[in-house]
């Protein structure tokens, strides 16, 4: 906590208000306004006049509502899972530079700046019953019918791994290719074989990177919007919170009561969160002491 | 012969993900030039009818020209607001540094679609949702944020010494920023510029979330189109798909001459 | 220091196999065409203190890492005790080694650093305690057990890295640049320590580094290397005093370099005359007149008089630059338009003086033209 020893010299003046003035007024009336705004709102019901939880009453006493965060739950934690394990595999095997790794890594962030959109356009037609991942699949025998892939939980799986795993990968790259290499080979010229060198050494190191990517890929995948709608089945088995909270909002226009769905969303997030930081803690120790790489 | 192993099947990973993304896209872009396609691994007849159809029956002079003013103000706000903030942020000390790197972090870590339901409520009692200025006042939610912890490490890479020689030769602050701190940021202007450029052209739930009749930026018409499935005939919106791929991918290319890769996405330490 | 502390124990220093008798290298290793080590060939003997010195990019380090297991060797073998070890990874070779940062696990506390190592050996957690206690005790770092590496001071984690690396009775120690990220007056005494510990549990030693001082101070022998080629192995007596070209009297502290041509050798002297002055020095049966040559001389062994002087291989010069270093001074003379002389003095001498300057026989040394 060095920062807290340096602020008894603060270095705030006229200049540096001024500059901050407009970032710090956008953020605050453009994110924290509309947040708390909304909070306020979802206690006011359209129906009922002053303070009531009846928009939260609403959502968790009917199945076809309350149903979408166990939905949600099953499309993220999943994803989170697989992806993480990949990425970190991947990256792991990476971390001292690979063959092209410039042209790999380009090709990694492609979906990423398409876009959601897009990709979901090109994973119905690619991974479609008629299109080319189940041809290849079947000419080469290997399977007899086309595998369902779109309009389901698989391919809602799809666009989010598609979507989640490039990101996860260059976080997590960037994180353990940032761990000193001299760690390592010091703990095999002490007699640390390979599998034991990650086990003891790297593992802990990366833990951190690892709960909070966790995190950032749980998170987002939680909010999974377009890509339910357009590869699942929105009306059924991937209809998902943001969804309910849409249709509230867009095709009722009850304000309220999407204001409350979208608090849920938000608190479940934020539950996710805290058990990732709690985790972390245990994890690693040293990790909190300000002892971590650098 | 274990580690031979432990690294094939790492590159087998990575051929495989390139061959399906790969396939995800050329997909997309056989199909827009298919006459018509069911089945079959390729069409069997090519045209190019409907890139002429989609420009037409999708309004896309309108649609284009709608989102290439939405990102160039959302550029060019982002950046203005960004940069001051940037170099505060990166020089100074002070109290509640912390509490506002925190906030400023927020909206890139928190999902569009969770801060966007609250937020289009917001703009939409004051009137702006479903315009162009509602688009934009949304999309430049996290693009300030995006800009600012670009610009940040490029302040820190110039030496403070630099300013302080400069007022020690008799610059005033306005001199010091126009002479010494602008041409050296030039580099991260453009980096942060071409980062908040792709995020806006490929953003989807605040446009979305905001953006009305006319304030529809190419992705939300992209998923109207596809989404009013059946109506339109799929190779038409593919055509469409291509036209906004061709776009991004080309700024990509741009992107790439001034950004790593890896700095498409943020870094793991705070 | 508590050292003898540990010799008692020499009977487990084997570890696993065997101890160290000999290692013979022959390595070479490139980069795609790009050659970093050119068949590097050395004998190492039980008990010895090797040193690689040279400059940054000489291929030391690349070297280091090859005898560590880190890297493979393009071509070449590694023999221990006369069988080859270099297809071994780095965990089966039981050498030791101390990182130039010293890469302490940051997750770890100081016991945890230090006991790693035997962790991975069947040993119970008694014996791991007690060989672990022992040898922060020869570190003077008990007490420290339970800190972690970001807490200490650099010269504890260096240390640490040396402790850590010394619990497991390697045969063979590595060290890496191990002092270059201390202070002046602390890589002084490390330098003492390491030499003592060295002796003490009777290590066979190979260090790498690029400064001289460090090399001259520790060494059985210096193995000086340039662009991957070695320049010249021996003593730090013969290294220092009869570098063998003028890379290594460049490195060694040699200052004053004179192209000449030999104009007549007799008696074991040969003269050379070049750059408008006349030198010299004692040369080998294998000099011969009439060929390119360069004289070297240190500024410390120049012998420089108030007055004038006027003898065949005596020349005058004026005072250029005097540079104050406390004991002494070094100044530059200029005898002539192409030449400028450094030397060291303790006598009191001022820009602008004329003085007379004398190079004995003795201390210049003869080497091949580049």
């Amino acid at each position: 906590m060095r920062a807290v020893a340096n602020d008894e010299k603060s270095e705030f003046d006229g200049l540096a208000f001024l500059c901050l003035l407009p970032s710090l007024l956008y953020v605050l009336c453009m994110f924290v306004y509309p947040f708390l705004y909304g909070v306020y709102l979802s206690l006011q019901p359209q129906k009922v006049d002053g303070f009531s939880f009846a928009n939260y009453l609403a959502f968790f006493s009917d199945p076809y509502q309350y149903g979408t965060i166990w939905i949600t739950f099953s499309l993220a934690i999943p994803t989170t899972v697989v992806v993480l394990l990949l990425a970190l595999w991947l990256a792991y095997g990476m971390r001292r530079g690979i063959f092209m790794e410039r042209t790999v890594t380009t090709i990694l962030i492609m979906p990423i700046s398409l876009g959601v959109i897009l990709l979901s356009e090109g994973i119905l037609g690619f991974y479609g019953s008629q299109g080319w991942f189940n041809q290849v699949l079947l000419a080469l025998g290997l399977i007899k019918e086309p595998f369902i892939l779109t309009h389901n939980y698989a391919g809602v799986m799809l666009a989010l791994f598609m979507q989640q795993f490039p990101f996860c990968f260059l976080m997590l790259l960037g994180y353990i290719s940032g761990i000193d290499p001299s760690l390592e080979r010091s703990a095999r010229m002490l007699g640390a074989t390979p599998s034991i060198v990650f086990r003891r050494v790297m593992l802990p190191l990366i833990a951190p990177g690892l709960a909070i990517a966790f995190a950032l890929v749980f998170v987002m995948s939680f909010a999974v919007f377009p890509s339910a709608i357009m590869l699942g089945q929105p009306a059924g088995t991937t209809r998902t919170i943001s969804i309910a909270a849409y249709q509230k909002a867009f095709e009722q226009y009850d304000m309220s009561a999407a204001s409350a769905i979208a608090v849920v969303m938000g608190l479940c997030q934020l539950a996710a969160l805290l058990v990732i930081i709690l985790f972390r803690r245990r994890l690693s120790p040293a990790a909190t002491m300000g002892v971590g790489k650098r | 012969m274990r580690t031979r192993m432990w690294k094939l099947s790492l590159y087998l990973f990575i051929v495989g993900f390139i061959l399906n993304m790969l396939g995800i896209v050329s997909h997309v872009v056989v199909s827009s030039f298919a006459k018509r396609w069911f089945g079959g691994l390729l069409p069997p007849a090519y045209t190019t009818d409907w890139f002429a159809y989609a420009w037409k029956n999708f309004d896309l002079g309108q649609v284009l020209s709608i989102t290439l003013l939405i990102v160039v103000v959302v550029v060019v706000l982002a950046l203005a607001i960004g940069f001051p903030a940037a170099y505060i942020l990166a020089r100074r000390n002070f109290r509640f540094k912390s509490v506002i790197l925190l906030l400023y972090f927020l909206p890139l870590v928190i999902p569009q679609m969770t801060y966007g339901i609250p937020l289009a409520t917001t703009l939409y009692r004051y009137g702006v949702g479903g315009s162009v200025v509602g688009v934009i006042l949304a999309v430049l939610v996290p693009m300030v944020p995006l800009a600012v912890f670009v610009l940040m490490p490029f302040f820190e890479q110039i030496s403070v010494n630099l300013e302080w020689s400069g007022s020690m030769l008799g610059a005033s602050r306005a001199q010091i920023f126009r002479r010494i701190l602008f041409p050296l940021m030039v580099p991260g202007i453009l980096t942060a510029g071409v980062l908040v450029l792709v995020n806006t052209i490929s953003n989807f739930e605040l446009a979305f979330l905001l953006g009305g009749g006319g304030s529809q930026t190419l992705v939300v018409a992209l998923f109207y189109n596809m989404f009013a499935g059946g109506v339109r005939p799929v190779y038409s919106i593919d055509a469409m798909a291509v036209i906004y791929m061709v776009m991004v991918m080309t700024l990509l290319l741009i992107a790439l001459r001034f950004v790593r890769p890896t700095q498409m996405v943020f870094k793991l330490d705070k | 220091m508590t050292l003898l502390l540990l010799t008692q124990k020499r009977d487990d220093m084997n570890g696993p196999g065997e101890t160290l008798d000999s290692l013979k290298l022959g390595i070479t290793k490139r980069y795609g065409n790009k050659t970093v080590l050119d068949n590097l060939e050395l004998d190492i003997r039980k008990g010895e203190f090797v040193t690689f010195l040279g400059p940054s990019g000489c291929g030391k380090s690349t070297a280091l890492s090859i005898v560590a297991g880190l890297i493979a060797a393009t071509e070449g073998e590694i023999r221990l005790n006369g069988a080859r070890v270099d297809h071994l990874p780095p965990e089966k070779r039981a050498f030791g080694m101390v990182f130039q940062n010293y890469a302490l696990f940051p997750h770890m506390t100081v016991f945890d650093n230090v006991s790693f190592g035997l962790t991975l050996k069947p040993l119970s957690k008694d014996e791991i305690k007690k060989r672990t206690d022992a040898m922060l005790k020869l570190v003077q770092l008990t007490g420290y057990e339970e800190r972690y590496p970001g807490q200490l001071s650099g010269g504890q984690q260096q240390r640490v890295a040396i402790a850590r690396a010394l619990v497991l009775h390697p045969r063979l120690m590595l060290f890496d640049e191990p002092l270059s990220n201390l202070d002046a007056k602390l890589r002084v005494e490390m330098r003492a320590e390491i030499k003592q510990i060295h002796a003490a549990l009777g290590l066979t030693s190979i260090y790498v580094t690029h400064d001289q001082a460090e090399a001259l101070s520790l060494s059985d022998r210096i193995v000086v290397l340039r662009n991957g080629v070695l320049m010249q192995s021996g003593t730090p007596q013969e290294i220092h005093d009869r570098p063998k070209n003028v890379f290594v009297a460049d490195f060694m502290g040699f200052r004053n370099f004179f192209k000449v041509r030999i104009a007549s050798v007799s008696d074991g002297i040969a003269e050379g005359v070049g750059d408008g002055i006349r030198i010299r020095a004692r040369a080998g049966a294998d000099v011969r007149a009439d060929t390119d040559m360069v004289m070297a001389i240190r500024p410390d062994d120049i012998h420089a008089g108030r007055e004038v002087v006027s003898g065949a291989e005596d020349v005058n010069g004026r005072v250029e630059v005097v540079e104050y270093l406390g004991r002494e001074q070094e100044a530059a003379i200029r005898i002539n338009e192409h030449t400028r002389v450094w030397l060291r003095t303790a006598e009191a001498i001022r820009t602008a003086d004329t003085i007379g300057l004398q190079f004995p026989v003795d201390k210049v040394v003869l080497l091949p033209a580049e």
